[in-house]
Formats: structure tokens, C-alpha cells, sequence
């Protein structure tokens, strides 16, 4: 991987930066990733950074093009033929990468199984109900009712091979609870653009290129390394000297010295995510005793002593954009209009504390975890902070996502971070139900807080079964203002998001899902 | 070890006295001609006595938040172009004064050290006694608890206490709370090593003769007995206390760089260079390099004394 | 013989067994199982389907004695966010982290023993006295810190070495190397050296220790009186009486390297069972926390039963003593 040949030592701002330059062939990528995936079975765990790498060796049906437009993959074409009724042609010629062909059988079973009960990937297809195969070549998917985001929700679901599946006792998603391992966990047979060579979990999965893909590759590669590698400085430094070439989540106050670096490049911009705080709404805060929370002037006191522009120049570097809403502007829905970022202002802060009659302030829990957002740690702390300045007192509580999931979602916690990108949907609907809508049945499931706006409800509501895309897009800019109105959620930024890559790529394109396709390289 | 004394020492010398007689003794004596001794004893009483005045000496309160200043931030050190008084060492990103870090941060480091030597040096002895003096089951269940804990490496068994007990603490603790929980994790390990050496010494003195005959006439032996094992326990002892205080700061150290230590709103040494570390790169490298010095300091000069102490009490290698 | 076998091996079950409630307590108490198997959208309804499923709801003792049976037949169950066997995913790492141990340890035997030595004979001169002096450096620098350092001067700013990784390994059957490719082998070296300063310290003192004793007795005294060289006297007689301590001590340090390696294996992203390990308590991935667990508290018994039976071996004398 290494060679001790080329090494070339570059000066840089009074340290020494030094490259290991690879052997590697000029169409490899190493790529250095913050975390591993968890499976190879895209069902697995409803996991997008995991689905998104998967997505190199499984295909949807439909699939996103360069700039995010849904386009045909492995269904050629489709119309509705009832408003209920989908039917979708399928691609002919495609072959699985063990030879087999691609049929309509192959997305029945590939649909029965994520929308199998024991899947984690069931809620991503919220409005399947059945599929009929019509042809080897064209399959019906019907819906449980009217839902104008179908085709959104196929760009995710990757499909299998039946025969393969039915051959390795695979049909079923693995069930954990069963103690028994699943051979698609191991094993892949897809028909993406790059066949799985190797997987050793936490350490290399490589994949080479798929020479029968059906469709004409945009990219030059052969072969892709990926490693995870989960300390940022780590990462840093093996990017510095030449050890990988490729970061998806280059830390951003690193970027200056990374883009001095004369081997690498930056590419930057801002995530579709918007970080936010939301609220425990709930009559009594953890600790016990009224909650304070449920007072609107409470919590406009908690955003005006929020001084975002500071945490955006200093916490993230300048690389954030500050956020007046709920959703970033790309998103459909989305709202100029309310897109007014609250300024900063502690003493009318301690004014309306006061008003509320929380002078002396109180005592709550403030929860975080490390490593789900950009810079969390850090502007949690400065959060926390400028709040202890207007007399509060958060109990700052600090962990990684899987020891602070159970308390957030559980009510466990007074106030906590978030961060939504309406991914895979690309649309405010998906925060609207299942975020902002009370907890009932599958909606607000993200509702952690336990609000319930009627309002909002009804909006949501009327929303999901609107065919004209205007009038629904307008239903939802209204549920968005309810939303900043009560402060329903308290909208911090859009994350920043910086990939690093050496400089010799010619085209590395960057999306603002934050999801690496490396089918559009070229190097 | 095998001291046959059968009267106690039972002086209670006035201080002078005592003062006088620990310049005169030989422990005295080998300390005042080991450099290394002096100096590391110098350094570490310079270390504690700055890292507990630090609410007084310390520019700024780390631990209160409403004193970080955002606008603060990643200044360099004084010395450096744009480095600004009073943050002698610089600030942190989120404008924590570093030096006020290290303070508190050895301070708490200190705290932890202490306490856990403290906790597993009476569990130790109260174990050692217990399983000496009543023999039998007692002794075989704790000896084997011993066994267990010894057949788990230090670091394991800290990772694993701290993170289920971190888990298992109410909210309301948590913040007080995880110093106690790091002290509990690391003494649960270090008694063992105490009891035995006092459990082979009270099996010695058991079965000696006062002992025997003040059973007979109905008074406990007890009192008499801890006032000759102490003694003789003492040298071992105090040479593994003060080794396993290094330690003990050493592996606090290392459970807050890997996370499972304190947390970054009440920073240890090993939590500032767990933070700091994320910088390296970035050309803050004030943030990381400070703390681990201090932190390398305080290690070594705890390490030299307690090397020395057992050299100075093991008459074998006078 | 055969009695202090039996004796010595109950000990070592007996403490097997402990280990493994520990790790059954984590199991059961670090986290929950199911918000972590789940998908965040699962209903209640479905959560509480899993938890009877995993029989979270069965009382504590059979819940006890299952985690027992299991693990006996090295059955730990499977990850809970890899979905993958446990002990295939920790046997597939323990090559990493052995190779790792094996190459500090190494390190520390060809370092560690010629410095004791030295120290040891010329105990008086300046050199040894900054040796020794320095090996107190050794003993208390956190290898975390050592670690950083070793990466920022000989990847960041000499570019000589690599930052992290095992570099290309290849296969021997199930075992996987990385001692046969050069970048491997360039690879081990920063990680092998952070791993082995202290266990450097620890040889160098005990080798010196054990000369000055050997070098004081009678023995010794005989082999001056005739004549004998002195290159012979300190290298042939008196380091042969006191490698047996440094071999027992070696062999009972490689569990506890084999632990402490995940320290290292963290800062250097090294793919060993201690990153496996440590990523584990980040995620609560509690079976591999145990499985874990009961691993390395194996391989230490092992190996401290091992000593115990060797030395009783070669002296009958220790057979009736009390452990």
C-alpha cells in the first residue's frame, strides 16, 4: 500500500508535511472514512451512511443522477395506472454480478423482504402494500393510499437476486434477536457498478469494478478501498501523508491546512441537514418538578441568549449557515420568508425568564451526543454556556449516539440535539410527520419532545394525501411557520459539510446529501 | 517481615520529638542524598500545591461556563503573535484558558489518585485483616474475589466499571457523580495487592503467642494484633501505594482519552488531551501539547518518589 | 502433581466463571438491547415483541445460566449493529492484536535485557545512572501521549511511517499476517513501539534487580576467584540465573499487554480485538463487550495457569503450597 519511493517532503507553515505516495494504481481510491458500515446487507440497520455505500455494489430501481434528479436505473420506466397503482417496466439485459438475470421476480422478493415485519428498513417504504409481477419485465406496486414520494423512496431500496437469496436462506431480513448470522451480512450479488471483493469489519472492505454493468460508466475506477478510520486527527494525518486519498468528513477546523497541503484538494459545502434543538414538552422536566419548557417565552429566551453568528464564526469555522427554519433552502417546502435567523439578544432574554417568572433561572438536562453532528461537542458547550449567562443551568450530558439515543428518544432528556435532512424523501414532509406531527400511530416518530400541535397535525395531514404539488408544498410552509412561531424546535444551522481528496482526481463531484457516489469519479 | 517483638511500641512522643527522630532516621537520610528524590519530591509538591490553589491562582474558572467567552477562542500563547493576558497558555476553542485547565484538570487528576489509593487502601486492609484473622470462608471468598479481579487487566476492569456506571447514574449525579464513579473503578482493582501482603502478615501474628493467650483469657487480641501488623505491613504497603498513585492517574488519564472518563465540561488532564487532540493538525497545538506535559510531569515525579521509596526501604539493595 | 493440576485448574474455572457474571451483568445493565437491535421508527408494540423474543423478560437467574451455556460453547451471540457472529469477529481481529503484542514483546526482550544488564554491572556510572533514571521516564509516559507524539514526528513531519492501519496483510489460512508484506511490516513498527516502552522499563528493571542479587552471591564470587572473564561471568552466568524471572514475567505480561493494546490499537487504528472492543462500548455493541471480555480474561487465566503448572514442574517443592 506504502512505498518508501516518492517520498516527498513539502514545507508547510514551519512543519515538515510529508507524503507517502501510493503505488496503488492511478484508479484506486483509499478511501478514509470516519466509520465503518455496519453490513453488507443493505436491510440490515436503517443505517443511510451504510445504505449509501451499498448503493456502489445494489441498485434501486430509480436512482439519483447528478444533481439529484431521480432518473431510470433498474426499472426503464413507469406510470401510474390507478392512484393506488404503480407500474414500473423493468431493464432488460441487466445480469447480477453472479451471472444470474435480473427480473421482476428478483424486485418482488427484494420488496417482501424490507417490507417484511422484522425489517428496520420497513418504515422507508411507508406506503407499500403489495407488488404483482406482470411479466419477467414489468411489476405492479401497489399503495396503502394517494403518496406523491414513491419514487423517492425506491432510490433506496437496493435489490437482490431471488434465486440468491432463496439459495443462502436469505429471504427474510436477519433477525438479530435470533442469534443467527445472515448470509447477505457476508455476501453480496448485486448489480451496481463495483463488486464486493473483501470485508473485514472495522478494518477494509474493497471493492474492484463491475465489467458487465449495464449502464455506461461515468467514472474510471477499478478498484475502491474503504477503511474507517474513526479519529479525526488519525484520519487527518494519514490524508496528510498520502496514506488515503480520499476523507468524507474532513474536520473543519483542519481544512485551512489541508487545502495548503499541495497533494490535496477541499471540497466544501453546506449539508442539507439543519441542526436543531428540540424540547422536552412533557409536564414534568426529567428531574422532576413543572416544566419551565412548556412556557413559549421560556423558550424564546433560550434562542434569543443564543449567539449563533459566533458559534458560526468561531465553533464551525465560518463553514455553517445559520438557520431560521426547520429545513435547508433546497428542500421543497422550504421558505425564505422564514428563513430570519433570531439575533442574539441576552437581556431581553433575562427580560422574558423574568417575565416567566424564572428569574433565578432552573435546572435541566441538556443532552448531546459526540460525534452525530459536526463540531457537536463544541457548540453544545458554547450553547450551554451563553445559557448559563442568562442565569440557567443545563446539566450538559455528553455521549456517544448510542448511549444518548435511548435517553432522547425514551423523554429522557430536557433539551437535545437533532439534525434532519428530509433524506431520502428530499421534501419538508418528512419533518412534518415525523417530527413535528404529535406521536400517534407512525407519525411522530422523532417526536421526542411529545408536543402536539393540531395545527400542525391537520396541515401534515392534509399534505400527505395532495397530489398538487403546489398546494402541498404550501400546506407544509404553513406547518413551518406554526413551527418557528412556538419554536416548536429550535433551528441552529446547516452543517457544514468538507471532504478531502487528493489533488489528482479530475472529478470528484460533491452532493449536498453528503453521500459519496463514487460511480461519478473519474481519476 | 518476621519481626518477633512482643511489646508494642506504644510511645506517644511529642512532635518535637517525632520531627527529630524522622530527620535522624535512615529513610531521612538516603531522601536528603537522592537527587532524584529531592527533586521529584520539589516538583511534585509545586504540581499539588498549584493545582489545589487553583480557584485562587487559576486566571479563569473552567468548570463555569457562564466564564468561557466564545470570542476567546484559540488564542495562542502569550509568547505568539496574538496571544493576549491573561491566557498565559492559550485558550482552548471554546475560549477555556489552558493553564486554568491544567489546574483544575491536575487538580482533579490528584483527587482522583488520592481517593482511589485511599478507598482500595482501606478496603485492602479491612480485607486483609478479615480474611487473616477468621481464616476460613472468609478468607477463601475474598481471596478468590481477588483472583477474579487480578485475572481482569487494570484497564479492562476500568473501562467496563466506568462505562456501566456511568450508565447506571441518575442524571441529576451525573456530573458529581463520575469522579466518584472513576475512583470506585479504579480502587475495585488496586485492594487486592494491599490485602494480601496484610492478610500473610495477620496470618503470622494469629498464630503467635499473645495473641493465643489473650484469646484464652476472654480479651480480643485484636487491637493489640493491628498494632504490630500495621508496622510491619507498612514498608510494602506504602511503596504500592505510592506506585499504584501513578498509576491510578495514569489510567484516569487514559479512560478520559478514550472517552469514558470525564467529561469535556469538567476536564481531567486526559479529557484536555482528548480535546486537544482533535487540534493537532489544525495549528492549535497548544491545546494538546500543554496538558500532556503536565501530565508527563506529574507521572514521572510520582513514579521517581515511589522508586526511590522502595529502593530507600528495601534493605536489600542498600 | 496430579492434585495441584486439578486444584489449579477449579481455580481457573472458578475464575472463568466470575469473569463471565461480569460480563452477563454488562449484558444485561450497559444500555438496551433493544433500542439498540431496533430501527429508530420501530412502534412499542414492536419493542416489546424483541424484548420477550431475547428474553429480556425471563428472570435473572435462567437468563444467567443461558449467557453460561452459550458462552461455553463460545457462543456470545451475534453483534448488535454488525450482525455478525462475535467470536468469528473477534477470533478474525486476535491476529492483528497478537502480532502486535508479539513484535512490543520482542521489542522489549532485545531492548529491555541488554540495558538491564548494563545498568546492573555498572551501577555506579554515570550511563546507568541516566538509564535508570530515564526507564522511570519510560514507566509513567501514557502511551496514548507517546503514541500521538510517535505520529506527528515520524508520519506528519518525517512522512517515514505510516499513521495507522496494519498496512496489506496475507493470509495463512485463518490466520491473517502482516509480518510478510513490507508495508505491513512498516505498519507494526510505531504502534509495537508505543506498545513497548513500558514493558522496556519493566525488563530492563527486573533483569537489573535480578543481576544485582545474582551478582552477589557466593556463585558469582567462585567464577571471579577463578578467573573467569568478566564478559562471561555477566552474560553466560549470572543473565542465565535470572532469565527465568524475566520469561514468567514476560509470559504473564502478554494478557495484559494483549489489554492494554487497545489503547494503542485505538490511537493507531490498528484492526485488533481492542478497537473491535473500544468501538464496541461506543456503540454499546454489548455482546462483543462481553465476548470480549470473557476472551482476554481467558487468555490471562491461561497463561498464569500455564506459569504455575511450568514452574511447578521444574519445582515440586511449590506443588503443596498455598496459591
Amino acid at each position: 500500500m506504502i512505498s518508501k519511493t516518492g517520498l516527498k517532503v513539502a514545507l508547510l507553515g514551519g512543519m515538515a508535511a510529508a507524503t507517502l505516495a501510493g503505488t496503488a494504481s492511478a484508479e484506486t481510491v483509499r478511501w478514509g472514512a470516519p466509520r465503518d458500515i455496519v453490513s453488507l446487507d443493505p436491510y440490515s440497520y436503517g443505517d443511510s451512511y451504510t445504505i449509501n455505500f451499498l448503493n456502489h455494489i445494489y441498485e434501486g430501481l430509480v436512482r439519483f443522477d447528478r444533481d439529484l434528479q431521480i432518473e431510470p436505473a433498474l426499472a426503464e420506466s413507469w406510470e401510474i395506472i390507478s392512484p393506488t397503482t404503480w407500474r414500473f417496466s423493468l431493464r432488460k439485459g441487466v445480469k447480477f454480478h453472479n451471472g444470474s438475470d435480473f427480473t421482476a421476480e428478483d424486485v418482488l422478493a427484494s420488496l417482501t423482504r424490507v417490507s417484511d415485519e422484522s425489517s428496520p428498513l420497513k418504515g422507508n417504504l411507508p406506503a407499500y402494500k403489495s407488488a404483482t409481477v406482470v411479466d419477467d419485465h414489468t411489476i405492479d406496486i401497489e399503495l396503502t393510499g394517494a403518496y406523491p414520494l414513491l419514487l423517492n423512496d425506491l432510490t433506496n431500496i437496493h435489490i437482490f437476486d431471488k434465486d440468491w437469496l432463496v439459495e443462502n436462506n436469505a429471504e427474510m431480513p436477519t433477525d438479530v434477536s435470533a442469534g443467527v448470522e445472515g448470509y447477505a451480512t457476508f455476501n453480496t450479488n448485486g448489480t451496481g457498478p463495483f463488486v464486493l471483493e473483501s470485508r473485514t469489519p472495522e478494518a477494509q472492505t474493497v471493492l474492484t469494478v463491475n465489467e458487465g454493468w449495464w449502464d455506461e460508466p461515468q467514472h474510471n475506477l477499478t478498484r475502491i478501498e474503504f477503511q474507517p478510520v474513526t479519529s479525526a486527527a488519525t484520519r487527518v494525518a494519514a490524508l496528510l501523508s498520502g496514506e488515503v486519498d480520499f476523507v468524507d468528513s474532513a474536520p473543519v477546523q483542519d481544512l485551512p491546512r489541508l487545502s495548503a497541503a499541495p497533494n490535496l484538494k477541499v471540497l466544501e459545502r453546506t449539508d442539507l441537514r439543519t441542526v436543531m434543538l428540540g424540547f422536552n414538552r412533557r409536564d414534568e422536566l426529567v428531574a422532576g418538578g413543572e416544566n419551565p419548557l412548556n412556557d413559549l417565552r421560556v423558550r424564546q429566551a433560550m434562542q434569543l441568549a443564543v449567539d449563533m453568528d459566533l458559534i458560526q464564526s468561531r465553533v464551525m469555522r465560518g463553514k455553517s449557515r445559520n438557520a431560521g427554519t426547520l429545513v435547508a433552502p433546497s428542500i421543497p417546502g422550504y421558505s425564505e420568508a422564514l428563513d430570519s435567523v433570531v439575533a442574539a439578544d441576552p437581556d431581553k432574554a433575562r427580560a422574558l425568564l423574568a417575565e416567566a417568572g424564572y428569574e433565578d433561572g432552573f435546572e435541566f438536562d441538556f443532552v448531546c451526543t459526540n460525534e452525530s453532528y459536526v463540531n457537536e461537542e463544541q457548540f453544545c458547550q458554547a450553547i450551554a454556556s451563553m445559557w448559563s449567562r442568562i442565569g440557567l443551568s443545563p446539566r450538559l450530558d455528553i455521549g456517544p449516539t448510542a448511549k444518548q439515543t435511548p435517553k432522547r428518544a425514551g423523554g429522557k432528556a430536557d433539551v437535545y440535539t437533532i439534525g434532519w435532512a428530509t433524506l431520502p424523501m428530499l421534501d419538508t414532509y418528512s419533518i412534518l410527520v415525523q417530527m413535528l406531527h404529535s406521536k400517534e400511530g407512525n407519525s411522530g416518530v422523532f417526536n421526542w419532545g411529545n408536543w402536539s400541535y393540531p395545527e400542525i397535525d391537520k396541515l401534515t395531514q392534509a399534505a400527505s394525501v395532495e397530489l398538487d404539488r403546489e398546494k402541498r408544498l404550501s400546506m407544509e410552509t404553513e406547518a413551518l411557520r406554526i413551527a418557528k412561531e412556538e419554536i416548536v424546535m429550535m433551528p441552529l444551522h446547516q452543517q457544514p459539510m468538507a471532504w478531502a481528496v487528493s489533488a489528482d482526481f479530475e472529478d470528484f463531484p460533491q452532493f449536498p446529501d453528503n453521500k459519496p457516489r463514487m460511480w461519478f469519479v473519474t481519476r | 517481615m518476621t519481626d518477633t517483638r512482643t511489646q508494642p511500641e506504644t510511645t506517644r512522643a511529642p512532635l518535637a520529638a517525632r520531627l527529630a527522630r524522622i530527620a535522624d532516621s535512615d529513610l531521612w537520610w538516603s531522601f536528603k542524598n537522592s537527587k532524584s528524590a529531592v527533586g521529584a519530591a520539589a516538583v511534585l509538591a509545586f504540581v499539588t500545591v498549584t493545582a489545589f490553589l487553583a480557584p485562587v491562582l487559576a486566571p479563569q474558572n473552567p468548570y463555569d461556563l457562564a466564564a468561557l467567552e466564545l470570542w476567546n477562542a484559540e488564542l495562542p500563547p502569550v509568547w505568539m503573535q496574538g496571544g493576549q493576558m491573561p491566557f498565559v497558555l492559550g485558550t482552548d476553542v471554546q475560549g477555556r484558558d489552558i493553564l486554568s485547565g491544567i489546574l483544575y484538570g491536575t487538580r482533579i487528576s490528584i483527587f482522583i489518585g488520592i481517593a482511589s489509593v485511599a478507598v482500595s487502601l482501606a478496603i485492602g486492609l479491612l480485607a486483609g485483616l478479615a480474611a487473616g484473622y477468621y481464616g476460613g470462608w472468609i478468607d477463601n471468598v475474598l481471596m478468590r474475589i481477588g483472583d477474579v479481579l487480578l485475572s481482569i487487566p487494570i484497564i479492562l476492569a476500568a473501562i467496563l466499571v466506568s462505562s456501566v456506571a456511568q450508565a447506571l447514574l441518575p442524571p441529576e449525579l451525573r456530573e458529581a457523580g463520575i469522579a466518584a464513579v472513576l475512583v470506585l473503578a479504579i480502587a475495585l482493582y488496586s485492594w487486592v495487592q494491599y490485602a494480601r501482603v496484610v492478610r500473610a502478615q495477620t496470618m503470622v501474628e494469629r498464630r503467635k503467642e499473645y495473641v493465643q493467650a489473650s484469646r484464652l483469657v476472654g480479651t480480643p487480641g485484636r487491637r493489640l494484633m493491628l498494632k504490630h501488623i500495621l508496622p510491619n505491613t507498612l514498608t510494602p504497603v506504602f511503596v504500592a501505594a505510592t506506585l499504584n498513585f501513578g498509576l491510578a492517574i495514569l489510567i484516569e488519564a487514559t479512560l478520559s482519552f478514550l472517552g469514558v472518563g470525564m467529561p469535556p465540561n469538567q476536564p481531567s488532564l486526559g479529557t484536555l488531551i482528548r480535546v486537544g487532540n482533535q487540534y493537532l493538525f489544525s495549528g492549535s497545538w497548544w491545546i494538546v501539547l500543554f496538558p500532556s506535559v503536565q501530565l508527563c510531569i506529574l507521572v514521572v515525579a510520582v513514579n521517581m518518589l515511589g522508586d526511590w521509596l522502595r529502593d530507600a526501604l528495601n534493605p536489600k539493595l542498600r | 502433581m496430579l492434585a495441584f493440576l486439578i486444584k489449579r485448574t477449579a481455580n481457573a474455572i472458578f475464575v472463568m466463571l466470575s469473569v463471565s457474571f461480569i460480563a452477563f451483568m454488562i449484558f444485561r445493565f450497559v444500555g438496551d438491547p433493544v433500542e439498540l437491535m431496533l430501527n429508530e421508527q420501530a412502534t412499542q408494540a414492536q419493542r416489546d415483541a424483541l424484548r420477550a423474543k431475547l428474553g429480556l423478560d425471563d428472570p435473572f437467574i435462567v437468563q444467567f445460566t443461558t449467557f453460561v451455556k452459550n458462552a461455553a460453547q463460545g457462543d456470545f451471540g451475534i453483534s448488535f449493529r454488525n450482525q455478525q457472529d462475535v467470536l468469528a469477529m473477534i477470533a478474525e481481529r486476535f491476529p492483528a492484536t497478537f502480532e502486535l503484542v508479539i513484535v512490543a514483546t520482542l521489542i522489549s526482550l532485545v531492548v529491555g535485557i541488554p540495558l538491564g544488564v548494563i545498568t546492573a554491572i555498572h551501577r555506579q556510572r554515570w550511563y546507568a545512572e541516566t538509564l535508570q533514571f530515564t526507564s522511570i521516564i519510560g514507566i509513567s509516559l501514557p502511551s496514548f501521549v507517546v503514541g500521538i507524539g510517535l505520529i506527528l514526528i515520524f508520519s506528519v513531519w518525517l512522512g517515514w511511517l505510516p499513521a495507522f492501519g496494519r498496512g496489506e496483510t496475507v493470509d495463512l489460512g485463518w490466520w491473517s499476517t502482516g509480518l510478510l508484506t513490507p508495508s505491513g511490516r512498516l505498519s507494526i513498527i510505531l504502534p509495537a513501539l508505543s506498545l513497548s516502552l513500558f514493558q522496556i522499563t519493566l525488563v530492563m528493571r527486573l533483569v537489573r534487580a535480578e543481576m544485582l542479587e545474582v551478582l552477589r552471591t557466593d556463585f558469582i564470587k567462585f567464577a571471579r576467584a577463578r578467573g573467569i572473564p568478566a564478559r562471561t561471568i555477566h552474560f553466560r552466568h549470572a543473565l542465565h540465573n535470572c532469565l527465568m524471572p524475566v520469561v514468567t514475567m514476560t509470559a504473564m505480561q502478554i494478557g495484559g499487554l494483549i489489554a492494554f493494546a487497545l489503547v494503542t490499537e485505538t490511537v493507531f487504528q490498528w484492526p485488533g480485538m481492542g478497537l473491535l472492543f473500544i468501538q464496541a462500548v461506543t456503540f454499546v455493541d454489548v455482546p462483543i463487550m462481553a465476548g470480549y471480555l470473557c476472551i482476554v480474561a481467558l487468555i490471562f487465566v491461561t497463561l498464569n495457569a500455564l506459569v504455575d503448572i511450568t514452574y511447578a514442574v521444574i519445582d515440586p517443592r511449590l506443588r503443596g503450597a498455598d496459591k
